[in-house]
């Protein structure tokens, strides 16, 4: 196997995948109640080199170690940057980490979003929460190559207005050509935005249901019912991608604790084609 | 400019019907513009109309005491604003407020039901048709009642 091989020489060549580099918070920003974004750079001064939906396993010392999508833009690969929402012990030990503090950092690891195979379709992005940040990448990519595609359409689904990802760089996004439409489960007179789930923006959404490449990322049901949305419309299942989490603890396939169906999300994940997906989603014990 | 009965067929709820049943349909409705803030019905009021938004966007709130309007879902063009008309006893059960300037093709709802009550077809026709928007709007409200982004990310 590939994977064992590139382990193995990792080994004798360097420190090997299982191994933290630090890496130095050399910014912060608050995006919730209970989520910031950290920027961190490679103490060796050396780039991260990730494409968009690849996640590493992040560490504050101490407390454990999680992966993380990299929510950063894969044209700056010196910034390594990650939201993170702080829910257990690991997480609000990497959101409690101050500039200046190193964190241990692994990979980056997992499949990528498929912004290669998009040639002159349009792309419906579809986030949930905080499903937000591991597309971040994706649509800074596809802004980029905006002249070969047709229309980027982002729905992006959250909880309440203040619970939003990015509220002002969306803005920005819009002007640059990507067309966003929000919706929240609840709000309060002052928001006039939408209200209601993400699945209702699907059939708010214009799109050419035959030649589109639709994303999704965010709670598992939300992606489910999207998923239903999209294929009510007339989108092809086998078009439509979507990133799962699991118990991802190794990062490279070893310990197995991430296995979904004959898969591990850690090492074929977490980007799936939905297609592939399906049957094993089918199984609740899974 | 578009005629009543185009503007009726272009509405998903009442897309594919016969033209004669568009232009019954037609001859209950009327175009009205709203401003922003303007309430279209409040709720314990009789639901005497029902709307098709043509142009800006409504909201359905509900209002609780020391907490002020809640806004449960937000209605754009081409959606129907109000289902309260079509079941006894026929009143609101929410407030309806344009949150921007607003057109929309206002339904006389008695004539409507009267059209329904002279033509059995047409009231099936338009029964099924609402009540698949119905069963949309639970399935959604469903969904938004799991709450799925407060509990989104496995606790590590």
């Amino acid at each position: 196997m590939a994977m064992i091989g590139s382990v193995s020489e990792a080994r004798l060549d360097g420190p090997g995948p299982m191994v933290p580099e630090p890496f130095g918070v050399v910014a912060k920003h608050q995006d919730t109640v209970d989520t910031w974004t950290l920027t961190l750079e490679a103490r060796s001064g050396d780039p991260l080199e990730f494409a968009p939906g690849q996640f590493t396993m992040l560490s504050a010392g101490g407390a454990g170690e999680v992966p993380i999508s990299i929510s950063g833009d894969p044209g700056r690969p010196e910034l390594l940057v990650h939201t993170v929402r702080a829910v257990g012990l690991a997480t609000r030990a990497i959101c409690d980490a101050e500039p200046g503090r190193v964190l241990g950092v692994r990979g980056p690891f997992g499949t990528p979003w498929p912004v290669d195979e998009i040639e002159g379709e349009d792309v419906i992005v579809a986030a949930g929460g905080i499903g937000l940040a591991p597309l971040r990448p994706v649509l800074l990519e596809l802004l980029a190559r905006l002249d070969r595609l047709g229309r980027i359409v982002l729905l992006y689904g959250g909880r309440s207005p203040d619970q939003l990802l990015y509220p002002d760089e969306l803005a920005e996004l819009a002007a640059r050509g990507l067309e966003v439409l929000i919706t929240v489960d609840s709000a309060g007179p002052e928001w006039l935005g939408h209200v209601g789930v993400v699945t209702q923006l699907v059939g708010r959404a214009a799109f050419d249901p035959t030649r589109v490449i639709a994303m999704a990322c965010g709670p598992e049901v939300m992606m489910r019912f999207t998923v239903a949305a999209l294929a009510n419309r007339g989108v092809p299942i086998d078009r439509i991608y979507a990133s799962m989490e699991r118990n991802m603890q190794c990062g490279i396939g070893h310990c197995g604790h991430c296995q979904l169906g004959p898969t591990l999300v850690c090492r074929d994940g977490p980007v799936y084609r939905w297609s592939e997906l399906q049957p094993w989603l089918a199984i609740r014990e899974l | 400019m578009k005629g009543l009965d185009e503007l009726i067929a272009d509405a998903a709820v009442f897309a594919g019907l016969d033209t004669r049943w568009l232009e019954l349909i037609a001859s209950c409705a009327r175009n009205e513009h709203v401003s922003a803030g303007e309430y279209l019905f409040y709720e314990g009021q009789p639901a005497d109309r029902f709307f098709l938004i043509r142009r800006g966007r409504a909201t359905l709130e509900v209002h609780a005491p020391g907490l002020g309007p809640k806004v449960i879902e937000t209605f754009e063009e081409g959606e129907v604003v109000g289902w309260s008309w079509l079941f006894k006893p026929y009143r609101w059960q929410f407030d309806a407020r344009a949150n921007s300037p607003t057109s929309v093709v206002a339904f006389d709802a008695a004539c409507l039901r009267g059209k329904c009550e002279a033509d059995h077809e047409l009231g099936y026709q338009l029964m099924q048709r609402f009540a698949s928007a119905m069963l949309e709007r639970l399935q959604a409200t469903r969904l938004q009642l799991l709450d799925v982004y407060g509990h989104d990310r496995i606790s590590v």
